[in-house]
């Protein structure tokens, strides 16, 4: 099935099987690998993406219901030059080891300070409680999600 | 694994999408939110030939507060209920409910029609809609029914549903404004299945006792069930220490729950118990204030 839809900005076409989910159209069909899948069925966040502004499991959603939607996946977190002030923040805090859960982490994390930048360390644990880490123990990835709220909060807020 | 193969289809009308679940009877499943569904696809525990998306049946996507009642249209989904300004009094309850469903990038697909087409008994919509005493709005080849919740619910994993039919709404019953409320789950991890949970809500007469009292239990059965014995022992009744300890056992004494890997039929016997006990003292202690700001 041919598929359209708006990928970090840019629009894509891709022709995958109907089962493709979102997470192996990403990786395979479209060549963005930054999109890890780890369960394959919901529960560890590794594959998250966004998906209309909002942060979703891309092994939950079939490539097909993408159609029309403005995806962005940790590859359009990245800025032309340098880091984000996200990754910046990972980067300072250590807030990776071996780096499989980041970019679930990155992309929900961003979701969540686009919409909350006032977000508290307890609500920023409670929307990435959906997120597995087996390396950090996850308080340098909450730590660097705090940091980062400063470069999110509107101007005049 | 991934997933098996199927066809697909997101037709624009739920008419159509009835017609296309008649013409493929048993063969078919609608597909939402997907977070239900596509795990257990990935699990080969359901393999249909024929997925049909609801994504262009945008009327199914509503929340209405009225006087009369809530109504929720099948595709509203948890993020809409979590972010909805009307619902902090319109139906404190279900906002604090589905605070506790999965997790925020679940809550962020995952819709109300799914939860009641999938029917797990440890979920908190179904438990919601049977404490409630919603009604569900269906539609199917005969047309439109309404189905109570306690008919909805048959077994774990299945409802009353024919193959043709459609969830389109779930249709809560008013709230009154000082209603004492509370909801409780345990679960091993924030975001796990529940291993139980509570449902609870009464109303005060003119002489301080409790009218209208509702308990509802997830994960302790087959299906989400009303505690009608701790119901009784409440009704009528000045909420205290003594009664609520009273409501407590009668709760434990009701269900039962099997074992399973996660909690033994006793543990989770003593953990409905506990969560009905810490629940009414909560609900007691929600002052006027509370129910406002929701």
């Amino acid at each position: 099935m041919n598929i359209f839809f708006s990928l970090n900005g840019n629009n894509v076409e891709v022709d995958v099987p109907v089962r493709t989910t979102l997470a192996d159209c990403l990786r395979h069909g479209l060549f963005k690998t930054g999109t890890h899948v780890a369960c394959e069925h919901g529960v560890c966040g590794a594959c998250t993406v966004i998906v209309d502004g909002d942060a979703v499991r891309s092994c939950l959603m079939l490539a097909v219901q993408a159609e029309g939607c403005e995806v962005t996946t940790v590859e359009g977190l990245t800025p032309e030059v340098g880091l984000s002030a996200l990754q910046s923040a990972f980067h300072k805090h250590h807030a990776l080891q071996c780096g499989f859960c980041t970019p679930g982490f990155l992309t929900t994390a961003h979701a969540l300070l686009t919409d909350e930048p006032n977000a508290s360390k307890d609500r920023i644990r409670e929307v990435l409680s959906g997120n597995l880490c087996r390396c950090t123990g996850y308080i340098n990835i909450i730590e660097a999600v705090y940091e980062a709220r400063t470069a999110y909060a509107k101007f005049g807020q | 694994m991934k997933l098996p193969d199927f066809e697909y289809v997101a037709p624009a009308s739920a008419d159509q999408v009835v017609k296309l679940l008649a013409s493929r009877l048993g063969e078919a499943k609608v597909i939402a939110g997907g977070q239900s569904l596509l795990p257990t696809m990935a699990y080969r525990l359901a393999q249909p030939a024929l997925l049909i998306d609801l994504k262009n049946l945008a009327e199914l996507n509503r929340i209405v507060v009225e006087p009369t009642g809530v109504v929720l249209g099948a595709r509203t989904r948890w993020r809409d209920i979590e972010d909805s300004e009307e619902l902090k009094t319109g139906h404190p309850l279900l906002k604090e409910a589905i605070i506790h469903v999965a997790h925020a990038q679940v809550r962020n697909r995952g819709t109300v029609g799914g939860s009641l087409a999938h029917a797990d008994p440890a979920s908190e919509m179904p438990c919601i809609a049977v404490t409630c005493g919603a009604e569900i709005l269906v539609l199917g080849s005969n047309g439109e029914r309404l189905i109570k919740a306690e008919d909805l619910f048959v077994g774990p994993l299945m409802t009353s549903l024919a193959e043709d039919e459609l969830i389109l709404e779930v249709r809560l019953p008013a709230w009154p404004a000082d209603r004492r409320w509370a909801f409780k789950e345990f679960a091993r991890r924030t975001g796990d299945f529940a291993l139980a949970g509570v449902a609870v809500f009464y109303d005060l007469n003119e002489q301080n006792l409790a009218c209208n009292v509702r308990i509802g239990v997830a994960g302790a059965g087959s299906c989400p069930l009303r505690l009608t014995n701790a119901e009784r022992a409440l009704n009528g009744q000045l909420v205290n220490e003594q009664t609520i300890q009273a409501a407590a056992m009668a709760a434990s004494e009701q269900v039962e729950p099997l074992s399973d890997l996660h909690a033994s039929a006793a543990y989770r016997k003593s953990l409905v118990g506990t969560l009905l006990k810490r629940a009414l003292e909560e609900a007691l202690n929600r002052n006027r204030l509370d129910c406002q700001r929701g």
